[in-house]
């Protein structure tokens, strides 16, 4: 810290990004004034090849050794920059960005204003990097294991990924079964895949592989730690059922006193299920769970005389004295996988979605196509007086997305699809039926979308371009009230069975994932990406990462595309065995400390404890920080008495000279 | 005098939720007024009141501190402790004669690029109203 600073400024032209709005000449000229500055430069593209190495040969040459960098924002390129600083020898942490065009260029119009701005921000960037000190980042191990929540098919691959890599993955998932949302599926767009039969091998594979310990009918109660680090608590909930006996006969079920008087949640409400059940026939793990809101024994505590799913069960395996179970273990990595909800048809009560029967969602309409479904298959609808099979079927797109009345702005991505897809089917299994698609826009962006769309249109279902207003009943009819926008002619057209394409929606329970993993949402409120482009699987927490339609509405290949993308992300530190910790932690100077304890109280990670020393023969307490349990939040700093406990990078004598410099006092 | 008078705001924010949500309003091109100067720190709870009495001191005709909602904070509870310090601070500072538009705290996060606007503007807007600020004064310090 002795040596004379020595600093190098470089101001981004980012091909004109900046410079459109800002004189760079003129910045990297006052730059070149400022004290202590023996050369400032500005170019096209700093952070490319050349730009790089046109700091790293000044560095060489003049022997700096304080680098400003005045371009994107330290969130884009900092990493960069510190990179290029070390690769010359330099102390990473001897460098100091200023945002000139996130919060400078980009924001403002007038040339003058901006280039005022720019010069300040540079001049409080000198300001500060003169007086930063050396850190060395440290390293500390990696726990070669990771936990995945979630275990719908970007869970389950994330899983199989990092398991078949030769590390343990804890895969966490809050129903009975795994298979989330594609188990719900019948075929998949464009292709006709049957869902059932790519996923559940996938399914059985979690479940068996020697790397995953499945929890399933499990919650994540608490995570702490960092990277590398973290310690995970997690609940297992009572089935009320002994997974080591139960044979998943079924016998149980069927004896229920309340045998199939539940809408099961897997058949979207219209199957039936028992108080203790299976969600589905190939659920895995095929053990039996009781609902515990349902139950008549849990609920009442009797149930006759003796419950008859224990008498029915054979093996013994019915166990009401179970308790939920608290599971602890450390790992390296999360990912993130809670998937999505369907859009809640209510909300557009136009369509009259919870008053006829014969209005059903797009999942539904999956459910009932399903060979699995609660009509093994074949498309029965109640229209109010009779099941009948349909033969006038009308689709709307675009219920819940693309739409600001509802809050949602945003294109669900698999609607389009999904309704060419069921259209088909309806069409294979009614071959006389008339299909008919209200749509905006069809958007059949993906491989083999445009194709299939055109081969369904071709198969004889009508596309009306149009936004319905209304659905009513007329007799046994539902009609739908349209203007077909191409022909601008109002229309009223009738039908025994109309398919809201529903969109996705962030999950309702997402706040509790949020909270625990301190997790941001864009706007949308979908779970935030740490890039758009660039980090895409990442968030701003290191070593968490996201996966699937948490993050935004996706498609099976686009879900397993960025599922296997988190698991790559995920096992870097794993792989490594460590990680890096941040160098920018709180530092305590022993010297002023008074040892009050104010900042052991504020410290929200307990990183801060009272120790005793001797202070020139007086055995004093003053507070010490744990350089491992630390983040470098700094809450510390600005409620210490004493101004004896500072963040390294953001200490009161590196920030009050950027004050200062923002200040402007001559 | 107000037509012409330009104050000189300076803000603090925090890394995770208002820093990148100035950064957002940056990359959607939201364009507001240049008077506010952006220190970085990795957390509201960071911002000592000293910096706010500093800034006026150094020049700053108003000072504006964001950081995550409340919940919302990376590090658990930074921002309570902003909220409760700098609430005691702009008390202070009125009793010492400061106009308390002067001093604004807001809630922005990473998602909130239209909400950074809002709140540059209303900053800018108040500092205007309170004038050029010169009660604080003293000659620059040498660092």
């Amino acid at each position: 810290m002795t040596e004379k600073p020595k600093l190098g400024v470089y101001v981004c032209h980012c091909g004109i990004n900046i410079s459109a709005t800002v004189d760079v000449e003129a910045v990297s000229d006052y730059a070149q004034g400022l004290p202590n500055v023996v050369v400032a430069r500005n170019y096209s593209y700093m952070c490319s090849d050349p730009g790089q190495l046109l700091i790293k040969d000044d560095i060489k040459e003049y022997g700096l050794n304080r680098i400003v960098v005045a371009s994107c924002s330290p969130r884009m390129h900092e990493p960069t920059f510190r990179k290029a600083l070390q690769e010359v020898g330099l102390n990473p942490y001897f460098l100091e960005m200023a945002n000139i065009r996130e919060q400078c260029s980009w924001v403002h119009q007038d040339r003058e204003e901006a280039t005022a701005k720019a010069k300040n921000l540079v001049a409080a960037a000198v300001a500060k990097v003169r007086l930063l000190e050396p850190l060395a980042p440290r390293e500390v191990d990696a726990e070669p294991a990771a936990l995945v929540i979630g275990a719908g098919i970007a869970g389950i691959q994330a899983s199989l990924d990092i398991a078949d890599a030769g590390f343990k993955v804890y895969l966490v998932e809050q129903s009975p079964s795994v298979g989330g949302r594609m188990a719900q599926l019948d075929k998949t767009f464009p292709t006709l895949d049957c869902s059932a039969c790519i996923l559940t091998p996938k399914m059985v594979d979690v479940a068996n592989h020697p790397n995953i310990e499945l929890l399933a009918y499990s919650e994540v109660e608490e995570v702490s730690g960092f990277v590398g680090n973290f310690e995970v608590k997690v609940r297992r909930k009572a089935r009320y059922v002994d997974v080591s006996k139960c044979t998943g006969c079924g016998d149980c079920a069927e004896a229920c006193r309340l045998a199939n008087r539940f809408p099961s949640e897997f058949d979207e409400g219209m199957g039936k299920r028992s108080a203790i059940y299976l969600p589905f026939p190939q659920a895995v793990p095929a053990k039996y769970t009781i609902d515990p809101e349902k139950c008549l024994f849990l609920t009442r505590g009797r149930c006759g005389k003796s419950p008859k799913c224990v008498d029915a069960c054979k093996p013994g395996a019915i166990d009401f004295e179970q308790k939920d179970e608290i599971v602890s273990f450390k790992v390296g990595a999360i990912i993130v996988a809670t998937g999505f909800d369907v859009f809640d048809a209510n909300k557009k009560p136009e369509y009259g979605y919870s008053d006829y029967p014969n209005v059903i969602t797009g999942l539904e309409m999956e459910r009932l196509v399903s060979a699995s479904g609660p009509t093994g298959g074949e498309i029965l609808v109640d229209n109010g007086e009779e099941k009948i099979v349909p033969k006038e079927i009308a689709f709307i797109q675009c219920v819940g997305s693309r739409d600001q009345s509802v809050g949602n702005e945003y294109c669900s991505r698999v609607c389009c699809m999904y309704t060419a897809k069921q259209a088909h089917l309806i069409k294979d299994k009614i071959p006389d039926a008339t299909v008919k698609v209200y749509y905006i826009d069809v958007r059949a962006f993906g491989k083999g979308f445009e194709e299939f769309y055109d081969r369904v249109r071709r198969e004889g279902i009508r596309y009306v371009r149009g936004n319905p207003s209304e659905i009513f009943k007329e007799g046994n009819k539902l009609v739908v009230k349209v203007e077909d926008t191409l022909t601008a002619t109002p229309r009223e057209d009738k039908f025994d069975l109309v398919v809201l394409a529903v969109g996705l929606t962030p999950r309702s329970d997402d706040r509790k994932i949020i909270d625990l993993l301190r997790l941001s949402q864009s706007p949308d409120r979908f779970l935030m990406e740490a890039h758009p482009k660039l980090r895409p699987v990442d968030t701003a927490s290191d070593g968490i990462f996201l996966a699937g339609c948490c993050q935004g509405p996706k498609d099976i290949p686009d879900t397993v595309a960025q599922a296997k993308g988190a698991a790559a992300s995920a096992m870097i530190p794993l792989a490594r065995g460590k990680v890096a910790i941040d160098a920018q932690v709180a530092e305590v100077i022993e010297d002023t400390c008074r040892g009050c304890g104010f900042c052991v109280s504020i410290c929200p990670y307990s990183a801060i404890e009272l120790v005793t020393i001797n202070r020139m023969g007086n055995m004093v307490e003053v507070a010490r920080v744990n350089e491992a349990l630390c983040k470098g939040c700094g809450s510390c700093s600005a409620g210490c008495l004493s101004n004896s406990i500072q963040p390294r990078s953001f200490r009161d004598r590196q920030i009050l000279p950027q004050i200062a410099a923002l200040g402007g006092i001559e | 005098m107000s037509e012409q008078f330009k104050p000189n705001i300076v803000a603090f924010l925090c890394n995770w939720c208002t820093y990148a949500g100035a950064d957002l309003a940056g990359t959607s091109r939201i364009q507001y007024p240049a008077n506010v100067k952006i220190i970085r720190v990795m957390c509201s709870g960071r911002v000592n009141p000293l910096y706010v009495v500093n800034a006026l001191q150094q020049g700053a005709d108003g000072v504006l501190i964001s950081g995550c909602h409340p919940g919302d904070c990376h590090y658990m509870e930074g921002n309570y402790y902003a909220r409760r310090r700098l609430k005691l601070l702009k008390e202070l500072l009125e009793f010492t004669g400061v106009d308390p538009r002067r001093f604004n705290m807001s809630w922005v996060s990473a998602s909130e690029g239209h909400k950074w606007k809002e709140v540059v503007e209303k900053a800018v807007e108040d500092a205007i109203a309170a004038g050029p600020f010169d009660q604080f004064r003293r000659r620059q310090i040498g660092w």
